[in-house]
C-alpha cells in the first residue's frame, strides 16, 4: 500500500552564514499524523518549520506539499508562527488579527467581508476568546495571545498546520484547550506538525514524532521510536524520560 | 504681524497661499507614510534616507545646471532609493545590524553630498547659490508647480495605501505569516519603502535634509498615542502633520525670521509632547493618575477587608463596631473612613461604625474581582 505523504523534504540543507543551521535533512510526513518536532536549542526546529513554508531559503534540497512545491500549496498550509515574532503593541483587534488568516484566500487586494467576519468569529469561538473580540491585543495575557495566533490559522481551513511552539509561556488550562483542539483537528483528518519543548508530554500529546539536531536523528511514530537512545543522540546528554503508557 | 493680518493674508497672497497648501500636503503624506515607518520599526530609515538624498540634489545640478526642482527631485529620489537599498543589501547580506548600516549609508552619502556642495560653491556660475536651501529647507521657494507634484504624490500614496491596505497591514504585523499566505512580501516592501523615499524627497525643499526624518516620525509617533487601530492612527498622523504644516507656515510667515522647516518640526514636537502627557490611554498623566486611583483603591479595600472580616463573626451584618477597634490596622484614617463612607460601604456613627449590605457584598467580592480581572 502506497501511504500519502503531506509533506516530503528532500536534501534540505539550511545556513545563514557558514554553519549549517539544517544539514542534508529527509523527511516524509505520512498524512494525518499528530507530530512533534523534538530538539536542543539551536537544533534548527523552527528554521525546518520555515524552509518548509518558503519563508526561508534553503541552500539545497526540496520542499513538498502534497508532491507540489509550496508556492502552489499555500492554501492548504496554515502557520502558527512564535508568539514573540510579533509586536503585541501593533495597533489592532484580537478579531482583526484572526481575520488575517482569510487574507490567504482572499488573494491580493480583495477586502474581507461579512463571510470572512463570520469565520473569524467562529474561529475565536473554538478557542474560547470570543469575549476578548474587541481587545487590543497588546491587553491580552501570553496565553490568550497565543489562542489567537491559533484561531488565526483555524481559519485558513487547511489541510496542514505548522506551529511553532505553541505551548510556550500558556498556562496548564490553555495547554489543555490547545491540545484538545489540535488532536479535534487531526481526527478531522488533518495533519499537524508542532515544535515541542516538554518532553514528558510527547507521548501523551503525539503520535508521531522527529528528533532534530541539525540532522535529522529519527522520525517516525511515538510508540516505536520515543526512547532513551533517540533522546540522548539528539541532546547529547545521557537523557531519561519516565514514559507513562 | 497679528493673527488677523495672517488670515487677511492667506485670502489674498498668493505665495502664502501656495506654502500654506505645499506644507500642509507635504504633513499630511509624511505622516501617513511615517505611520508605516513608525510601525516597521524603521524610524531611522527615514534619516538615512533624507541624508542620502543630498549628493543626487548635487549631481543632478551638475548635470543639469539648473535649480529646477523637479530635476533635482529626480536625482534626490535616485540616490535616496539607492541609499534605501544599500541598506537593505546590507543588513541582509552581512553580519552589519540595521543600526550600523543606516549610520553608514547615512554619513557616507552625507559626507559625499556636502563634499559636491563645497565644490560647486566654488564654480564660477552665479547659479549655484541657493542649493544649501535642501539642508534646512525653505518653504518660501515652494512655487504652484512643486505644490501640484506634492499633490500629485499624496494622492498616488494614497491610492496605494487604500489598495493594498490589507497586505501593507498584514506585512506591518507579521511579515513571515504574510509569506506564508503566498503573498509577495519583497514587492510590498519595496512599494512601502519606494513611497517613504519619494515623500521625504519632496519634502526637502520646504524642511531639509537635517529635520526631514522629524517630520515623517513626529506626526505618526504623536497619532499612536491616541488610538488602537491602524486606520485611524494613519487618520490622525495625517491630520497632525498637515496641522503642523499650517501652523508652523502661519507661525514663521508672521515674524519674518524664523525659517518655516524647523518651525513646522517644533509644533510637530509639540503634537508629540502633548500626545506622550495627554492621551487618556497612553499618557503619562493618565498613568499616573490610575496608578494613584489605583493605590487609594486598594488601601480603601485592605480596610474594609479588615472590617469585613470583623462584621462576618457577628450574625448581624450590619452589627455596628468601635472604629477605637480599628486602631490596631494600620491602613484606616479619619479620610479612608469618610471615603468608604462616601461609596455607602459603611455607616460612621460618632465613634462605631458599621458595614452596609453594599459594604458586605463588596467586601466578600473583593478576591474574586481580583482574579476576574487578570
Amino acid at each position: 500500500m502506497e501511504k500519502k505523504y503531506a509533506i516530503t523534504v528532500d536534501d534540505l540543507t539550511v545556513a545563514y552564514n557558514y554553519k549549517p543551521v539544517l544539514w542534508d535533512i529527509d523527511l516524509a510526513i505520512p498524512e494525518g499524523v499528530l507530530m512533534a518536532i523534538v530538539g536542543p536549542n539551536g537544533a534548527g526546529k523552527s528554521t525546518l518549520i520555515k524552509s518548509i513554508l518558503g519563508i526561508i531559503k534553503p541552500i539545497a534540497g526540496s520542499v513538498k506539499i502534497f508532491g507540489k512545491p509550496y508556492k502552489k500549496q499555500h492554501q492548504e498550509v496554515a502557520y502558527v508562527p512564535q508568539k514573540g515574532s510579533v509586536d503585541w503593541d501593533f495597533p489592532t483587534t484580537a478579531l482583526d488579527v484572526v481575520m488575517m488568516g482569510t487574507y490567504g484566500s482572499l488573494g491580493w487586494i480583495k477586502r474581507p467581508g461579512q463571510k470572512e467576519k463570520k469565520a473569524a468569529l467562529e474561529a475565536l469561538e473554538k478557542v474560547g476568546m470570543l469575549s476578548f473580540k474587541s481587545r487590543q491585543i497588546s491587553q491580552l495575557s501570553g496565553g490568550q495571545q497565543q489562542r489567537i495566533f491559533l484561531a488565526r490559522a483555524l481559519v485558513q481551513n487547511a489541510s496542514i498546520y505548522l506551529m511553532d511552539e505553541p505551548f510556550q509561556g500558556v498556562d496548564a488550562t490553555t495547554e489543555k484547550a490547545i491540545i484538545n483542539i489540535l488532536k479535534e483537528l487531526r481526527k478531522a483528518g488533518k495533519t499537524l506538525i508542532v515544535v515541542h519543548h516538554d518532553l514528558q508530554t510527547v507521548p501523551e500529546y503525539f503520535d508521531w514524532v522527529t528528533f532534530l539536531n541539525v540532522k535529522k536523528i529519527a522520525t517516525g511514530p511515538v510508540k516505536d521510536i520515543f526512547n532513551d537512545g533517540n533522546l540522548t543522540k539528539t541532546y547529547g546528554i545521557n537523557y531519561k524520560v519516565s514514559v507513562q503508557e | 504681524m497679528g493673527i488677523t493680518e495672517y488670515i487677511d493674508l492667506l485670502f489674498t497672497d498668493y505665495t502664502l497661499q501656495t506654502v500654506t497648501l505645499g506644507t500642509a500636503v507635504l504633513g499630511a503624506l509624511c505622516g501617513m507614510l511615517g505611520s508605516f515607518a513608525v510601525l516597521r520599526k524603521q524610524s531611522l530609515l527615514g534619516d538615512a534616507i533624507s541624508h542620502a538624498a543630498l549628493p543626487g540634489i548635487a549631481i543632478a545640478f551638475l548635470i543639469t545646471e539648473t535649480k529646477n526642482s523637479n530635476a533635482l527631485l529626480i536625482g534626490a529620489l535616485i540616490s535616496g532609493l539607492i541609499g534605501a537599498f544599500w541598506i537593505r543589501g546590507i543588513v541582509k547580506n552581512t553580519h552589519l545590524k540595521s543600526d550600523t548600516a543606516l549610520g553608514l549609508i547615512l554619513s557616507l552619502f552625507f559626507g559625499f553630498g556636502m563634499l559636491l556642495l563645497t565644490f560647486i560653491q566654488k564654480m564660477p556660475n552665479a547659479n549655484q547659490a541657493g542649493l544649501n536651501k535642501y539642508l534646512f529647507g525653505q518653504a518660501a521657494t515652494l512655487v504652484s508647480s512643486d505644490v501640484w507634484t506634492m499633490c500629485f504624490i499624496a494622492g498616488l500614496s494614497l491610492l496605494v495605501l487604500l489598495v493594498f491596505w490589507k497586505e501593507f497591514k498584514l506585512l506591518l504585523f507579521d511579515a513571515d505569516y504574510a509569506k506564508s499566505l503566498g503573498f509577495n512580501i519583497k514587492f510590498l516592501d519595496v512599494l512601502i519603502t519606494f513611497f517613504i523615499v519619494l515623500c521625504i524627497v519632496i519634502g526637502l525643499q520646504a524642511v531639509g535634509v537635517v529635520l526631514m526624518s522629524a517630520m515623517l516620525l513626529a506626526p505618526a509617533a504623536a497619532a499612536r498615542q491616541w488610538t488602537n487601530s491602524l486606520g485611524v492612527m494613519v487618520l490622525l498622523a495625517a491630520i497632525f502633520g498637515s496641522f503642523s504644516g499650517v501652523l508652523g507656515t502661519a507661525i514663521s510667515a508672521s515674524s519674518s525670521n524664523l525659517s518655516t522647516g524647523p518651525v513646522i518640526v517644533l509644533i510637530a514636537a509639540v503634537f508629540v509632547l502633548f500626545s506622550f502627557v495627554f492621551s487618556p490611554k497612553r499618557g503619562l498623566l493618565f498613568r499616573e493618575i490610575r496608578y494613584w486611583n489605583n493605590r487609594n483603591d486598594l488601601q480603601l479595600h485592605k480596610t474594609l477587608a479588615f472590617m469585613y472580616n470583623i462584621a462576618k463573626t457577628h450574625k448581624n451584618k450590619e452589627h455596628p463596631h468601635t472604629v477605637k477597634i480599628l486602631n490596631n490596622f494600620q491602613g484606616f484614617t479619619k479620610k479612608s473612613l469618610q471615603k468608604l463612607e462616601d461609596r455607602e460601604y459603611i455607616k460612621v456613627n460618632k465613634s462605631m461604625w458599621s458595614l452596609t449590605e453594599k459594604g458586605f457584598d463588596k467586601a466578600s467580592n473583593l478576591y474574586n474581582q481580583l482574579e476576574n480581572n487578570e
